[in-house]
Order: structure tokens, then C-alpha cells, then sequence
């Protein structure tokens, strides 16, 4: 069914026999309280590959105390929630199951304080994770999680999904930079969950809920740590004749003992349309290339450079450029940054990737994704990662095309199962969602799962918020029922 | 390419698991180095031992995979020889009681936090049985982070008996100096140092990296007074306090007598214990939960008290 097609579907529905709405409006007021068609049918989606879900009424919350009401109610009715930011998930998370109120968070998006004393900014979700880091450099500060998607994901978002970006290489994933949460159990219950001590009393309940992609509750104010921004930065970019040379040069780096701020991998094709879309100077020549970021101090970062120039050489690249500007780094930046959005010269969909291999094995699992590729006739592009082994392979497809979208699932199913062959895991920064839901058997026993299900149930009994996400059917069996509380012919 | 089985754990697991089994109470003990932390176990709990050995050590991966009985000497002593540590703090402990009691190392600011190392946790559940989370490389996202909830758990949700560690190079260079410099001054001024440590009048700063950089880095503070080379920190008092780093510096010495204070960190060692506040409403509902969810007959160190559950 087209997108217009189920558009229309979704038009003529009516909401306005539900007191469940009713009681919403009068905790928010009509304004933030959406339920016409096009509304919920605009929020019914997010940035994935799979078809939109169901929608029910859109609540855009202002404060802590509405996030709560909105719980509250929606517990009073044993209806579901779903939290969203910007809906630049890949995985399906934030895609409205069982037709739940969706809560979008992204009015709540203040910078409450930035408090340089204790290296910590305290937010409202609905911040834009590039906005944070733009606002701290008057300070010589930055929030170190850089999503690719940065200039539109939201903090909270960054939170639901624990977040990775370029830079987590060094520095570590939204989980290492979030000190403390206040959340909105599914029950309206406020939680304050870790803290800027640096062991906090009791469980690490903080922990726990970063990246449980919104199934655990909501989380209204956060407490992110705040980076010192280093003085000097090295940008190198390593051309190679091969993708095993780079792959090889990444784990040499690392077995060298030299963690850089970032190692990024791209191959021939995503170069080539990178070029062309920003004409940063990336070589069109080469099969892959290597970009390398050191940070600290300028002897060290001197001597990291080197080290790595003289590893990259040894292992086959065949040019190695230095940015000699801040507006030259910046620029290859952009390039990588962009890269996704260069991919619509070449087609009109994409199915990007994300799983995790061992840096060693890079290499192997690079040729059998090529060969894969080639089985299902496919483009495969790759631009990851490559410091810590996260594979973004990028299928790219005409979705209009008959059985197009069968094709690329099932080639992405094999890509997940090469990956875990190799000791890897199922995503390293997009979450499982809906996508991966059916892989996790694969990585988890039916023990490890129950185990899963208990830490959900310990905050969720009723499994209301964000019900059918991440853990696989049979594990999550209060999901199925919250799944269908919605009173027949409400939704129409 | 050889296919990794993620469900079959190592064998000497199942000995474990099958040593814990699913009744009667029963708790590890490591080293005993934080033994009576949080609270005593209760009488007639039957104590045992972790396994130890070192599982696989993958350098180039920056990963090792170590059985919770293993002694961090031991483990420290495997990864100097590739020049790699952990965050795991050596106080003569092992590696399980390192990350069930969760309390970071005295250069938390250099070698990172305990909880951010733990990359995949196998433990022994309340009923016996063998759990996994967390995954066996630097960068996850799969499935919650039940691995992060083990960390300063005392052995009260499930008892670890193996796992993953993410490692870290060993600097080249470090140096520990004593100054009279403002604490403040010292962590404003500086990148990434290791540990600054300040007892209310000596503050004394350990750097860690290339040569290069920790004299430029004692060339700036030399700007500020003067600093003599020391061979280590200073000695620290017993009771261990957590405290938002800026509270560091206005710490009341009726309140907590001799104090070493972990400069933007928030660990405080004091002469006397921290008083603890009212628990938050909220996480003590989850707390009692998962305490239901994971242990429900109370078999797990009964007696030790972690979060605030009744």
C-alpha cells in the first residue's frame, strides 16, 4: 500500500466518543492535544523502513507535571504510551503500537542550567543534541554523544536509544555521559534515578533505563555530563586500495595502544557520493577511506598523528592528508556527517544497518555482507564506525519496485546473522525496536530474555509504555494484552 | 571465520551455577575487602567462592573476559603484559567483588568508571540458572542493560560469576606532584588529569599520558605555585562518601573530621561515615520490584542491603 494510500485510510477516523481524549485535553488543553488524522498519521512513523504503526491522540506535554497527568490518565483508561522526540529512530521504536497516546516531547526543550561546576547540564528531553553542544562552547564545553542525526535527535531520544555518534570511540556512548534522570513511571509515579554523586545510593537504576528505547517510562529532566573541549585536534584521512587495508589499519591503531576521538570508515561508492554532494575532496580513487580524529593536548596529539601516519603506511595507504584548517576539518566532517543524505543521488530508499563485529573481524565480515549484496542484487555501500567494529551497511533500493522491500529484509537478516557469527551483537546504536525484536533469540537464551522481561515488569507491571518493543514475542506476554485494550471502534 | 556460539557459556560455569543451585540462601565472598559494606548476611547463609581464571584476553580488541573469582593482581598482571588495564580498582580484591560493590578507582578521572567497563555480565540467577546480558564487544545496544543494574548490586539480584571487561592502554608517562594550588584552580586548568586529590589545604594531582603533555601540563599549574614530585597520593581515611563534585569544596570538617576529597569526581574519604538521606519515593518502588523480579525468596546475600527495599 502507497503512503498516500494508507494516508487516506488513515483519514475519517474519529475520536470524539473517547473520554480518554476528553480527560487528556482537559490535563493539557485542546491545543496540545491532537487526534485528527493527519496528526496521528504524521506520528505514527519514524525514520525506519517498516510501515507506520497506529497512532492514538498526539499529546505535546510542557511540563514534568503534564507528562505526569497524561501517565495517569492513560493508566486510568489501561491504554498505552509512546514517548517520541524528532522520530529519527532506525529500529522502529518510536512506530505507535496498539494505538497508544503518543507523547511527543519536543516542546520540553529548555537548557535549564549548565552548571560548570559539576561538569553537568541539565536539560529538558526535547533539547537538540547538536543545540546543547553549540550552546556550550561559549564555556569550552561540549555533550561528546554526535549522533549522525544530531542536528534533529533530541536528548531524550539520545537517552531511549543510548545513542553512539563518531566520537563515542574515546569518549563512550550516551550512557557514560548521563548522570542522573527524572522519569515518569508508566504508573505517573516520579522517579529520581542516579545522581551527580559518583555512586549513587542503590541500584543503578540509571543505567538500567538508558537505552530501554521507552519501555521503562519517560524521563522529563536529565542530567547530562558535560566535556572539556580539547585545545588541539588531529584530522587525518587515509586513502587505501582496499577495504582489508583500512579494516587491518583500524585494529593496528587500536593494537598499538592509541584510542583515537574517532575511526571512520568509508567505502568507494559512499565516498563517491559524498563528493559530489559536498566536494570536501575525499578521493574518488581509493576503495576505502580512513578518517582518523586525535584530541588532548598538541605534543600528544603530535605524537598520536604520527604514529598513526606511519601505521596507515605500513598497512598499505596509499595517501594520508592531513587537515591543516579547522574549516578543512570541519569540512571532511561534513562529508562523513552527510553521507546518508548523499545516498539519494544514487536511489530513492536506503535500509541502513547497524550491528556490531569485533574489530578484528572487520574485514571477513565486510566481504560476506559484498557477497550477500551480490546474491540479492543489491548496492550495499558501508560507512561505519570502524573503531569500535558498529557496521552501518547501507542497502539501497526502489521501494516501488515488486518485492523490493522482501528482498532487502532478507538480506538484512543475513547481514545480523554474519555479524553474530563473528561474536558480535545485534545493534551497537540504533536499538531493536521492531526491527530486531525476532533476532534477539539468537544472542539471548529463553533464560536471558526472562531476565530481560523482569527488569521491564519491575518498572512496568502493566507494560503499557511502548508495548512490542525490543524484547521478542513470548517474552513480554503483558505487551500482547496492553496490545489490545483499545475498545473496539474507538479509533474507527 | 569461525561461528561464536553467544549461548554456550564456559563449563565451568554449569559448576557454578549447579554449586549455587535454587534453594537455601547463599552469597559469595571474594576477598572479603568491603565484607561488611552493606550490612552482615544473615546466619545459616552458605558462602562460597567464584570461579577464578582468566577466559580469553583479546588485546587487540581492547576486551578480556575473566571469571568473577579471578584476583584483579592477577588480572592487572595479564594486561600489563600488552600494556592494558581496566578501571577495576586493586584493593587486594577480585574482579566479582570489584564490580558487585561497584566503588571506582582513586583515578576514576584517568582509568573511567567501573559501571562503564562492564560490557557483559554472566551471573548465577535465584533460581540456579546461568544469565547473560550485555554483549561481548565495546559498543552495544542490544536488550537492556541488566549489566549496568549488576554493578554495586552486592550479590543481592544475582551473583556474577563471569565478566566481560572493556580494557584501556597503560599510559606511557604519569607523574604525581604535591601543591598548594586551589583544587579548583588545579581541575579548571588541566585536560584529563587522572586524579586530584585535595585534603582541605595539599592538593596533590596525578597525571597520566605522553611525556610531552604532563609536563605541559605541570608548566601550566607552575604558574599558579609551586610543585614537588611525590611517589604517590596521600594515605586516605576509611569511611567513603559520595557527593556532588562542586560540594567538595565546602566540606565541614564537624561532619566529616580528616577528609581526602576526589576533586571533580565527588568520592570523599573521611573519618567519619556519610549519613544517608531519605531514599527517592520513586526509585524505591522500582528497587522493592526488582528485588521481587530477581530474588523473590530472599536466597541472594540475605542481609546485605543495597537499595532501600523493605
Amino acid at each position: 500500500m502507497s503512503f498516500l494510500d494508507r494516508f487516506k485510510k488513515a483519514i475519517g477516523r474519529t475520536t470524539s466518543q473517547d473520554p480518554f481524549v476528553a480527560d487528556l485535553i482537559e490535563a493539557l488543553s485542546a491545543e496540545r492535544v491532537h487526534f485528527d488524522a493527519t496528526q496521528r498519521f504524521l506520528h505514527s512513523h519514524d525514520a525506519s523502513v517498516f510501515d507506520e504503526g497506529n497512532a492514538g491522540p498526539v499529546c505535546f506535554p510542557i511540563t514534568t507535571q503534564e507528562v505526569q497527568e497524561i501517565m495517569q490518565i492513560a493508566q486510568q483508561y489501561s491504554r498505552p504510551v509512546v514517548a517520541r522526540g524528532a522520530g529519527t529512530g532506525l529500529a522502529g521504536g518510536a512506530i505507535p503500537l496498539g494505538e497508544p497516546a503518543v507523547i511527543a516531547m519536543t516542546k520540553m526543550n529548555k537548557i535549564l542550567e549548565i552548571d560548570i561546576d559539576n561538569r553537568v547540564a541539565w536539560v529538558e528531553p526535547g533539547v537538540i543534541n547538536l543545540d546543547l553542544s553549540i550552546h556550550l562552547q561559549q564555556y569550552g564545553y561540549h555533550f561528546a554523544p554526535d549522533p549522525s542525526s544530531q542536528q534533529v535527535c533530541t536528548i531524550g531520544g539520545n537517552v531511549a536509544n543510548n545513542s553512539g555518534g563518531p566520537h563515542c570511540l574515546a569518549y563512550g556512548v550516551t550512557d557514560a555521559h548521563v548522570l542522573a534522570l527524572e522519569v515518569i513511571l508508566p504508573d505517573g509515579e516520579m522517579a529520581v534515578i542516579g545522581g551527580l554523586e559518583p555512586e549513587p545510593e542503590g541500584l543503578d537504576l540509571r543505567g538500567a533505563f538508558i537505552g530501554s528505547e521507552g519501555t521503562l517510562g519517560i524521563t522529563t529532566k536529565i542530567g547530562v555530563r558535560i566535556t572539556k573541549t580539547p585545545p588541539d585536534v588531529r584530522t587525518l584521512l587515509l586513502s587505501f586500495s582496499s577495504m582489508r587495508d583500512a579494516a587491518q589499519t583500524v585494529s593496528a591503531v587500536i593494537a598499538a595502544g592509541i584510542v583515537p576521538a574517532a575511526m571512520e570508515v568509508m567505502d568507494q561508492r559512499i565516498t563517491n557520493a559524498v563528493e559530489s554532494f559536498v566536494g570536501a575532496g575525499y578521493p574518488i580513487d581509493a576503495a576505502a577511506v580512513l578518517l582518523v580524529e586525535v584530541e588532548g593536548l598538541i605534543d600528544g596529539t603530535e605524537i598520536e598523528a604520527s604514529h598513526i601516519r606511519e601505521i596507515g603506511f605500513k598497512h598499505g595507504a596509499t595517501n594520508i592528508r592531513v587537515a591543516d584548517s579547522e574549516q578543512e576539518r570541519e569540512l571532511l566532517w561534513k562529508g562523513r556527517k552527510t553521507a546518508f543524505g548523499a545516498i539519494a543521488q544514487i536511489a530513492p530508499d536506503y535500509y541502513l544497518h547497524d550491528t556490531v563485529v569485533p574489530r578484528s573481524s572487520l574485514a571477513d565480515v565486510l566481504e560476506k555482507i559484498d557477497e550477500v549484496a551480490e546474491r540479492y542484487e543489491l548496492i550495499v555501500m558501508n560507512v561505519f564506525h570502524a573503531g569500535d567494529g558498529n557496521l552501518h551497511p547501507l542497502l539501497l533500493f526502489d521501494a516501488r519496485e515488486e518485492g523490493m522491500l522482501e528482498k532487502v529484509h532478507a538480506a538484512g537478516a543475513e547481514i545480523m546473522r554474519i555479524s553474530l557469527d563473528a561474536g558480535g551483537v545485534l545493534s551497537g546504536e540504533h536499538g531493536i525496536g521492531i526491527e530486531k525484536q525476532a533476532y534477539m533469540n539468537e544472542l539471548f537464551t529463553d533464560e536471558d530474555l526472562n531476565h530481560q522481561n523482569r527488569l521491564r515488569y519491575a518498572f512496568d507491571p502493566d507494560c503499557r509504555s511502548n508495548p512490542g518493543k525490543v524484547l521478542p514475542a513470548g517474552h513480554s506476554c503483558a505487551d500482547i494484552q496492553a496490545l489490545k485494550k483499545v475498545p473496539e471502534g474507538i479509533w474507527g | 571465520m569461525g561461528v561464536v556460539d553467544h549461548k554456550n557459556p564456559d563449563p565451568v560455569l554449569n559448576d557454578f551455577a549447579y554449586e549455587v543451585g535454587p534453594t537455601q540462601p547463599i552469597a559469595i565472598a571474594g576477598n572479603r575487602t568491603c565484607w561488611e559494606l552493606s550490612g552482615t548476611l544473615n546466619s545459616g547463609t552458605t558462602v562460597i567462592s567464584a570461579p577464578s581464571g582468566i577466559v580469553d584476553y583479546r588485546p587487540e580488541e581492547m576486551i578480556v573476559t575473566v571469571r568473577a573469582g579471578t584476583t584483579i593482581k592477577d588480572l592487572d598482571e595479564c594486561l600489563a603484559v600488552h600494556k592494558q588495564r581496566t578501571s577495576l580498582p586493586d584493593r587486594g580484591g577480585t574482579v566479582g567483588g570489584a564490580i558487585a560493590v561497584g566503588h571506582n578507582d582513586l583515578q576514576r578521572l584517568g582509568k573511567g568508571s567501573v559501571r562503564d567497563a562492564v560490557l557483559r555480565l554472566r551471573y548465577i540467577s535465584s533460581e540456579g540458572q546461568i544469565i547473560t546480558c550485555g554483549g561481548p564487544v565495546v559498543k552495544n545496544v542490544t536488550g537492556f542493560n541488566l549489566h549496568k543494574l549488576m554493578v554495586g548490586s552486592f550479590g543481592t539480584i544475582g551473583l556474577i560469576a563471569e565478566a566481560t571487561l572493556r580494557t584501556n592502554p597503560i599510559p606511557p608517562a604519569q607523574s604525581w606532584v604535591k601543591t598548594m594550588i586551589d583544587p579548583k584552580l588545579v581541575f579548571d586548568k588541566l585536560l584529563r588529569p587522572s586524579a586530584i586529590l585535595w585534603d582541605g589545604q595539599t592538593t596533590w594531582v596525578h597525571l597520566e599520558g605522553h611525556l610531552p603533555d604532563i609536563t605541559a601540563q605541570k608548566k601550566t599549574l607552575g604558574k599558579f605555585g609551586t610543585l614537588d614530585e611525590v611517589a604517590h597520593g596521600p594515605e586516605l581515611p576509611a569511611n567513603r562518601w559520595s557527593l556532588p563534585p562542586a560540594d567538595l569544596y565546602q566540606l565541614d570538617t564537624s561532619d566529616i573530621g580528616n577528609f581526602v576529597a576526589s576533586i571533580g569526581v565527588g568520592t570523599v574519604w573521611a573519618d567519619l561515615p556519610q549519613k544517608k538521606g531519605p531514599p527517592d519515593k520513586g526509585k524505591l518502588i522500582i528497587e522493592n520490584r526488582l528485588k521481587q523480579q530477581f530474588d523473590p525468596e530472599n536466597r541472594l546475600s540475605p542481609g546485605r542491603k543495597v537499595g532501600n527495599w523493605s
